[in-house]
């Protein structure tokens, strides 16, 4: 059985399936127990499994992230959320030098099965510090898994991947995907989605349009601006593939390759900040490998080295968007 | 100390600024929802984004920034609208940077939750427990350049569950700063109350733990807000140290616009009218004889004519132009 789902709803059946089925998975964070989440993700828990596996925490990040770490050396399986990306800063220190690193630096003593998702994302004028993605921060550091869904069967399939993960996993949720009614939400982002539990395995990127003329990698919200101008350069004669990222860590490079060889061009689009982030990775993974092949130079279009401005007018001057998209495909065309 | 021992027009600034912020924010709050009905669209609107408003914390924010002076500064949190107002920070600029306004206090780039204003050493963060490390720098400050100012830091009580404030407590007691540690508890971190966050009753007790003086007071009274602040400022301008300030608040409205509020019990909202500074501050003012209606109407009418000025001068302000989005990341240049 199949039924439409908002990608919150999704994220919270796959975690409260995998709670079934697995006593030692347990949630921590703010306001996911009596308000289910801000942005929706544990909705319903507190109901199903009570007040000592879903802890509304206070606003001690480096203490329940680092408690996270604690109890996965113990055994446990804990889920962490901290509302916002643009908060880890205070919590930093738990999470790339000791959650990120204590495999490896135990030399595999010690596993670290813990999820930390959050929300990403701006286009709906939260400013600088509510609006970041960050993930390529935390992709940078080695140790820690990148999962970024862009629709609810991949929020669902992804999360109980990432539970079931023997690594530390960071889920980034994009809130203009999460269907919150709120908050404007593409209706594509918004699929059937099965009943019972499934796993979309971590490290495979979906081609979610094929296309002849030029690759567009992206990844979480980005994939719809991308749909959306790919549908409007197909009227005019352009065929764009678009991959679906879905993880930056381990990165699917074959999927990406194989779509480059076939159209010699590519376009990396990123919500995230531009320098020494995602879209110069997925460029320079594909130069590396054949970058003799291609018929134009790579572009990129992301978010320029700026932090998030307030005023409608000056965020909308600097998101990525559907009609920078087009433009810049016509360019390399 | 009482009532009766403040000057009549330091009582009348008072009430001015607290019916004040009571009318800038409810009219705020008003534009707010412009646009965001009859489905609530966070990113619709003249006010788009987060909205985080003060009614029912008047108290804290007067009753601390009657003592201060423009060179002493206050750290806000991201609900700072009070304290700005209090603190005297341009309420035409302030709002049309709310409203994304080339005008506005940052152009249009800082928004509600990042205030700045330099000329009264303002400024207010999104991130919760921000403030209290910044304080001890300003208290570093004054102290290595052999100045009288002070700082404010404020935060809520979910805030002082944060790493920043205990470390920045101990720094202040260490270095013997002139720094006022500000929280305001209306009792609830979002929807987590206290007594779910906090290991103690009052935060105030945490001030032991760093050998400063720790008071807590009743928000609903500003006089009492009033004397204890006014004790913090001059022992922290004497050179004696920092002090912890707990005042207890309650939210007349929730933590966000839009906050459906559904954790919060009924009771929770009656004592919140019940505690209500501005109408107690008002019901002793007459009681006392202090003042009369007509006097406070006379007062109220001021402020609702200013706050339409205020407002008036935010919409017709102009939208900075797009570009200015790429400019500014690093002083000295574009």
């Amino acid at each position: 059985m199949t039924r439409k789902l908002p990608m919150y709803k999704a994220i919270s059946e796959a975690i409260a399936q995998e709670m079934e089925r697995d006593e030692g998975i347990f949630v921590m964070g703010e306001d996911i127990g009596v308000y289910g989440g801000i942005f929706g993700a544990t909705n319903g828990l507190l109901e199903k499994f009570g007040p000592e596996r879903i802890r509304d925490t206070p606003i001690s990040e480096s203490a329940f992230i680092g408690a996270a770490l604690g109890a996965a050396s113990k055994g446990m399986r804990p889920i962490v959320e901290l509302m916002f990306v643009d908060f880890f800063g205070v919590a930093m220190d738990q999470i790339y030098n000791h959650i990120a690193k204590a495999h490896y630096m135990s030399g595999g003593q010690v596993k670290m099965p813990v999820v930390i998702m959050t929300a990403i994302g701006g286009g709906y004028s939260d400013a600088a510090q509510h609006s970041q993605c960050l993930y390529g921060l935390f992709a940078h550091v080695p140790g820690l898994k990148i999962v970024i869904p862009s629709n609810s069967y991949d929020a669902k399939g992804l999360m109980i991947s990432a539970i079931r993960d023997d690594n530390p996993v960071m889920y980034f949720f994009h809130k203009g995907l999460m269907g919150l009614g709120w908050m404007p939400s593409p209706d594509e982002a918004t699929v059937e989605v099965p009943e019972e539990p499934y796993t979309i395995p971590i490290g495979e990127a979906k081609v979610v349009k094929e296309g002849s003329d030029i690759t567009i990698a992206t990844i979480s919200r980005m994939v719809y601006e991308a749909l959306w101008a790919a549908e409007e350069l197909e009227k005019e004669g352009i065929s764009a593939e678009i991959i679906d990222l879905r993880t930056l860590v381990p990165l699917d490079k074959e999927t990406l390759i194989g779509s480059v060889k076939k159209t010699g061009r590519l376009l990396v689009v990123d919500e995230d900040y531009m320098s020494y982030g995602m879209s110069g990775e997925i460029i320079s993974t594909v130069v590396e490998r054949i970058g003799n092949e291609l018929k134009a130079l790579p572009r990129r279009i992301a978010y320029p080295d700026v932090p998030v401005p307030y005023s409608r007018a000056l965020e909308k001057y600097v998101l990525p968007d559907k009609e920078k998209i087009m433009e810049t495909v016509k360019e390399m065309i | 100390m009482g009532v009766e021992e403040i000057p009549k027009e330091t009582l009348l600034e008072m009430y001015k600024k607290m019916h004040k912020i009571r009318t800038y924010e409810e009219t705020l709050a008003k534009w707010y929802y412009e646009g965001k009905t009859p489905l609530f669209d966070i990113s619709a609107g003249p006010i788009p984004g987060e909205l985080h408003l003060s009614p029912g914390q008047e108290s804290a924010a007067v009753g601390m920034c009657i003592h201060l002076k423009d060179e002493d500064a206050v750290i806000g949190t991201h609900r700072a609208h009070h304290f700005a107002i209090a603190k005297g920070v341009d309420l035409k600029r302030m709002t049309a940077e709310i409203f994304g306004k080339a005008t506005g206090l940052s152009g249009g780039k800082g928004g509600h939750m990042h205030l700045f204003d330099a000329s009264k050493n303002f400024s207010c963060s999104g991130i919760v427990g921000a403030s209290f490390p910044q304080a001890v720098g300003v208290g570093i400050a004054a102290k290595l350049k052999g100045e009288n100012y002070v700082a404010v830091a404020v935060g809520g009580d979910g805030a002082a569950n944060q790493g920043t404030f205990h470390e920045a407590l101990n720094l202040a007691a260490l270095w013997k700063l002139p720094v006022i540690f500000l929280i305001e508890d209306n009792g609830w971190a979002i929807s987590v109350p206290k007594d779910k966050s906090t290991a103690v009753a009052k935060n105030s007790e945490r001030a032991k733990a760093y050998g400063i003086p720790g008071v807590s007071v009743d928000g609903a009274d500003v006089i009492a807000v009033y004397e204890v602040a006014k004790e913090a400022v001059e022992r922290a301008r004497r050179g004696e140290g920092p002090s912890l300030i707990e005042v207890r608040v309650y939210r007349l409205r929730g933590h966000f616009e839009g906050d459906p509020q559904a954790y919060r019990p009924k009771e929770d909202f009656e004592l919140a009218k019940e505690k209500d500074p501005l109408l107690n501050f008002e019901k002793l003012l007459l009681e006392k004889g202090i003042t009369t209606e007509e006097e406070l109407n006379r007062i109220k009418e001021e402020n609702e004519k200013e706050v339409q000025e205020i407002i008036d001068f935010a919409v017709k302000s102009p939208y900075p132009e797009p570009e200015e989005a790429l400019k500014g990341v690093f002083a000295g240049g574009e």
